[in-house]
């Protein structure tokens, strides 16, 4: 045997500590998966909130002239419900996944900056804490609102002191500036961590692919976030100190703050998106019973899909009358971006093309994803012509792409990697029939609800009204789509009783429950707090592999 | 054949030199940064010749090169003083690190009388015009820069004449320079975008 990973395994079963004791721990605690677990809760978390707004929009939206709440409401609503999904849920789910996963993968103790990390998290927390608050605080003068109702790209000179009285597109500010902080304080940790901190025989090109993702995505959020923070800071000069950034009757561009933020906002969607692609790279290889096809071919596509989605983002605007000059590039750099991510696709496919898959529930939710976010990506290449998009930019259609992408895709890739990884976290297993029923119920209530906003947005129907008038064909597919909600709401309650009830009475999951390669299993589940009584040595990308085959390791053949 | 080669592969486990966490994570923050102020250069660069009102910037704008030569002898003391440290020499290191912080302080005096000079004399505010509100924020955010730079540094100097930094830390002090120097390859930015193009 050429080395063993010597287990740590804890003496005695501890004394249980009083509550107080252990919430303390909890709050002070600097540990990268205590952390790691708290970021995904807090994602969970407003996940359940924000998907409680999107259920009222959609039963405002079931019939025409349906008057559940007023306008101004539905307007808090689907900013709301926007902002939080991309800041509050999107980001600590996969910053938590990153932090959690990262250390185990590369063989290290903890991220390279405990401290910083604790930092980073509450700091996310607090801004998502700060944005709600402002259904209560927001009320800076009587009748001008609470909650931001801005939508989430909130364009200028809507924002102004002119246009948004009172405080409430102040606090979508200050919010987002505070987690966004968070936000790039932990990406420069995870960036550190994976440069600075793997075991022994770790070299780069022997990194599981997650990790790569996520040091790929790190390094994107370094240089996205900047941009929105900056343009954020100017709103602010513009509303506090009467600056003129946005002004337009100052000679002021509303143009400028549209390209800040989609800088931002493009590159937002790869930095989401890449997690997933991720954690389906560590699951389909594991369930296919087979190692990652082109590993290095996926490490470059996700570098070209990092490099190309920073020179893409005017895509979002080409309503807003650019050259044609601009036009025609901003449609072949979309383009283009199709092609790394194809690659990844026909990589996954390859993957499980002749392997002997298991059809577990973290497989299942990647075969929908593929299945879906390949959807997702054709009604992308439609909207990135931008004669097409002039005919459906701002309707139905692009509500029903863009959650495609990120439900469709990010949600159950993170469905995914939360049943794949859940045994590891707790030490308990998730039963198999309850995932089964919690994926076919949101498999069948996603395409019920976004499927036919394809078809309202073709005929018309443009995002953000708060109702509609009888008579014009858009009846039956909105009745579908808040049909289908009902189906998800129902699959996320099988989700919260799957997880309470294997906490309770989980069968124990053993260190390895699903056969798997990488260095996260092999430590005892949960992992101790230190991770690795002595740091791992590595000779392959599949540690785990050469261990469980010491005649045929994986470093014959790389 | 193929174990023989394998075998030999084995024997050797690789093993890299992994760089210095303190570097890696100050090159991460000075990249991020780096974005932050590209955002206000561009809305600078937008915004040249688009004030409706005056003063303009040929107007007003005084070339300010004696706290230019300060700033960027600044970088080069930090570098003496450094290099002093790792070399085991505390006093000197002392001395440059002082030197160093008046430099910076004589920048932020400059950058003080010339905003008294425009908001008291030429009467250009924030609120004047887009000239106003790019040129006291690119400025005023490179200033901010300069300030948080000089607290790190009195914090160090501080802490040397306490007697803790050692030439063991010089490894630290090497990453709290190149934040430093970031400040002022910033200001050259701010300094050719500000006074050449944009006056």
């Amino acid at each position: 045997m050429a080395f063993e990973y010597p287990l740590a395994r804890p003496q005695a079963e501890a004394p249980r500590l009083p509550l107080l004791v252990q919430l303390h721990d909890w709050v002070v605690t600097v540990d990268h998966k205590r952390l790691g677990i708290m970021y995904v809760c807090t994602g969970l978390l407003f996940f359940a909130v924000a998907g409680l707004e999107a259920s009222i929009m959609r039963w405002q939206l079931a019939f025409p002239n349906h008057n559940v709440v007023a306008p101004e409401v539905f307007n808090r609503l689907f900013t709301m419900h926007g902002t939080t999904m991309v800041f509050l849920v999107g980001m600590p789910l996969i910053l938590g996944l990153a932090n959690y996963l990262i250390p185990l993968m590369i063989g290290a103790r903890d991220l390279a900056f405990p401290r910083l990390n604790a930092f980073g998290f509450w700091l996310s927390l607090f801004g998502g804490v700060l944005l709600y608050f402002s259904y209560l605080g927001g009320e800076g003068l009587s009748g001008a609102g609470t909650a931001p109702d801005v939508g989430w790209f909130a364009y200028a000179p809507l924002t102004e002191r002119a246009f948004s009285r009172g405080h409430s597109t102040d606090y979508w500010i200050l919010s987002l500036l505070v987690s966004g902080i968070g936000s790039v304080a932990t990406s420069i940790n995870i960036v550190t961590t994976v440069f600075c901190m793997r075991c022994k025989g770790m070299t780069l090109a022997r990194m599981p692919l997650f990790v790569w993702m996520l040091l790929v995505v790190a390094g994107m959020i370094l240089f996205a976030m900047p941009p929105l923070t900056a343009a954020q800071l100017m709103l602010l000069l513009d509303r506090y100190l009467g600056a003129r950034f946005f002004d337009t009757q100052a000679g002021g561009s509303a143009v400028l703050w549209q390209h800040f933020f989609w800088i931002f906002g493009h590159p937002e969607v790869y930095i989401l998106m890449l997690p997933g692609f991720a954690a389906v790279s560590e699951i389909i290889p594991v369930f296919s019973r087979k190692p990652m096809f082109g590993y290095a071919a996926m490490v470059g596509a996700t570098l070209a899909i990092a490099f190309i989605s920073m020179g893409v983002w005017a895509h979002h605007m080409f309503t807003v009358g650019m050259s044609a000059m601009a036009n025609a590039f901003f449609t072949a750099s979309t383009m283009l971006i199709a092609v790394p991510t194809g690659i990844k696709i026909f990589n996954w496919l390859a993957t499980m093309y002749g392997g002997k898959i298991r059809f577990a529930t973290p497989m299942l939710f990647c075969i929908g994803f593929l299945f879906q976010f390949l959807c997702a990506g054709l009604t992308g290449i439609m909207l990135a012509a931008s004669p097409f998009d002039w005919q459906l930019s701002d309707s139905y259609f692009v509500v029903a792409h863009f959650h495609y992408v990120l439900i469709g895709g990010l949600l159950f890739t993170i469905f995914a990697a939360i049943h794949y990884w859940f045994p590891k976290a707790t030490g308990k297993m998730l039963s198999e029939t309850l995932g089964r029923w919690h994926f076919w119920l949101l498999v069948i209530g996603f395409n019920l609800t976004f499927g036919p906003q394809h078809i309202a947005g073709i005929l018309g129907m443009p995002r953000r009204i708060y109702t509609y008038a009888p008579g014009r064909g858009w009846e039956l597919w909105n009745l579908l789509s808040s049909v289908g909600v009902a189906f998800q709401a129902l699959a996320v309650l099988f989700f919260v009783w799957n997880v309470i009830r294997a906490l309770r009475q989980g069968p124990p999951a053993g260190d390895d429950p699903w056969d798997a390669w990488t260095l996260e299993w092999t430590t005892t589940s949960p992992p101790p707090e230190y991770n690795f009584e002595t740091l791992p040595e590595v000779q392959s990308r599949r540690p785990l592999w050469d261990l469980k085959h010491p005649h045929d390791p994986d470093w014959h053949h790389e | 054949m193929i174990n023989a080669t394998a075998h030999t592969y084995h024997a050797e486990p690789t093993e890299e030199a992994l760089p210095s966490r303190g570097r890696v994570g100050m090159v991460c923050l000075i990249a991020t940064e780096a974005a932050l102020f590209s955002i206000f250069v561009v809305a600078y660069l937008f915004y040249i010749g688009k004030s409706l009102i005056g003063p303009y910037p040929a107007q007003v704008l005084e070339v300010p090169m004696l706290p230019t030569i300060c700033l960027l002898a600044s970088s080069a003391t930090i570098m003496l003083a450094e290099r002093a440290l790792r070399q085991g020499y505390g006093v000197l290191f002392k001395g440059w690190w002082f030197l160093t912080m008046l430099l910076g302080v004589a920048f932020l005096y400059a950058t003080a009388v010339e905003w008294y000079r425009l908001i008291f004399t030429h009467h250009l505010t924030i609120s004047t015009n887009l000239f106003g509100t790019t040129f006291y924020s690119l400025v005023g955010f490179h200033a901010m820069h300069v300030t948080v730079g000089l607290m790190l540094l009195t914090l160090v100097l501080i802490l040397s004449l306490c007697g803790y930094v050692t030439q063991a830390q010089s490894e630290r002090v090497a990453a709290l320079s190149l934040y430093w120097h970031f400040v002022d390859v910033v200001w050259i930015v701010v300094f050719l975008v500000v006074y050449v193009i944009g006056r």
